[in-house]
């Protein structure tokens, strides 16, 4: 048996922590995701510039990048911000906070491009129907649009999300308590390097299964009704 | 902001481009070199063959890019084999190990890229080659290869793009790339935005000309694209 000498309690709370981390990320990024790709596709020219601003600069900027910047410089935009609000006390950021801000910028970004390419394969016909029958543009899109565009951004998401989740590594730089952290202060204290970052690649590993098999049901379930293969 | 704590460490910076360059070019080489005979195991049929490569890839795109490279880095100097092999004045180079881990990396990615591309080959152009007397590692040469290269060059840009961001994760293993060159003037002058927003901007270009790059490529092997119907 391997001998974890105690830190196997450790490396399971890290790895809750990543899976909070996750899916704290994933709920914002989906929601900047709805957002940007709304954005660019609306008829307003400021709206869509500053949707193409937005993924152009998150996707061509490393994560570890991203989540240095939000980190470290957050601090110094909060304090600015306090500081013309009389607030001089000094302002910290928890790693948890800075990590799901820049994780969920990343996701969004690219997410954006998943929910536009789903919203712009449902049939322009759908949306007129819809003004037909007399609904708000709200509840064209909640209803009619959301439902649709949900099974074709499922398998782009699925994947996004894989990718998430292992960006989520990045977050221990800055001292998240997450696996990677853990298994860091593991290998200083048992100076067994190879067992522990083995170990964590296994557990993200396992977690990648997890989400396979989860994604999987979605999709199956997403595509009900709908008949596969000829 | 602080424009001239910019230009005054403007240098520095290009120091580190230099070193990210050189491990994105340097891994790229080499994980396309093993990309090859990986991606082409996992295109046959025979399950012996492709058992191996699936594993290899599922790991290297199971977990994240840290994890790997904390597993050469300090995973492989565990072992008194490792530390007394004549590789050893390599492998305790931070510089070898991120060329190491990368190059796995970017190789696993490749190798499903080219399976793809390999896939998508219509049966008839293969049946063409059988019927004039080809040999496998000839179709392969001649037809094969090419035609996935041709096919895969959109995708595997995005992988080279991909490639660059990960890079900065060097830096966490004492590397001066531009990430770390970045860190190390955010040390010594406390400025993070000005220093890490810069370094942003750079990986930003840096991103540009790899898609200028491709985008070249791309024409130049696909002409057929290229013609006008009248």
């Amino acid at each position: 048996m391997i001998e974890l000498q105690g830190f196997g309690d450790q490396l399971l709370a890290g790895t809750l922590v990543t899976i909070e981390l996750a899916l704290a990320s994933l709920l914002v990024g989906l929601v900047l995701g709805i957002a940007g790709a709304s954005a660019k596709l609306s008829d307003n020219r400021i709206a869509r510039s500053i949707a193409n601003a937005y993924t152009t600069c998150i996707r061509g900027i490393p994560e570890l990048l991203t989540v240095l910047i939000i980190y470290f410089g957050a601090t110094t935009v909060l304090m600015a911000v306090a500081s013309q609000f009389g607030y001089d006390e000094y302002i910290e950021i928890s790693p948890f906070a800075a990590g799901v801000t820049a994780l969920g910028l990343t996701f969004g970004a690219y997410a954006t491009e998943v929910f536009r390419g789903a919203i712009q394969a449902i049939p322009g016909g759908q949306r007129e129907a819809g003004q037909a029958l007399g609904m708000g543009r709200m509840q064209i899109f909640l209803r009619l649009i959301m439902p649709q565009m949900w099974r074709l951004a499922l398998p782009g998401l699925g994947n996004l999300f894989l990718v998430l989740l292992k960006d989520t590594a990045l977050v221990s730089v800055i001292g998240l308590e997450d696996i990677m952290r853990k298994a860091n202060v593991a290998v200083g204290f048992t100076k067994e390097p190879f067992l522990f970052y083995l170990l964590a690649a296994f557990i993200y590993l396992s977690l990648t299964i997890v989400t396979m098999v989860l994604v999987h049901y979605l999709e199956k379930r997403a595509n009900r009704g709908l008949e596969r293969g000829i | 902001m602080d424009y001239s704590v910019i230009a005054q460490y403007f240098p520095k910076l290009l120091e580190g481009v230099g070193t990210t360059v050189e491990l994105v070019l340097v891994s790229g080489l080499i994980g396309t070199l093993l990309a090859i005979p990986l991606g082409i195991a996992r295109h046959e049929k025979n399950i012996w063959i492709r058992a191996l490569p699936y594993a290899y890839i599922f790991f290297f795109r199971g977990t994240p890019l840290l994890v790997q490279i904390f597993l050469v880095y300090y995973g492989m100097a565990q072992f008194e084999a490792v530390r007394e092999s004549a590789l050893w004045p390599y492998l305790r180079e931070p510089y070898w190990c991120a060329i190491i881990a990368f190059s796995l990396n970017t190789a696993a990615y490749s190798a499903e890229i080219l399976r793809g591309a390999l896939d998508s080959i219509p049966k008839g152009e293969v049946e063409a080659a059988q019927v004039l007397g080809m040999r496998k590692p000839l179709i392969y040469r001649r037809i094969k290869l090419p035609r996935a290269f041709a096919v895969m060059l959109p995708a595997y840009g995005n992988e080279i793009i991909l490639m660059l961001k990960g890079s900065a994760l060097a830096s966490t293993i004492t590397l001066l790339d531009l990430t770390g060159m970045a860190r190390t003037i955010i040390a010594r002058t406390y400025t993070p935005i000005e220093i890490f927003l810069s370094a942003g901007v750079i990986y930003l270009l840096l991103s540009v000309v790899i898609i200028w790059v491709f985008r070249i490529v791309e024409k130049r092997l696909n002409p057929q694209q290229s013609v006008k119907i009248a």
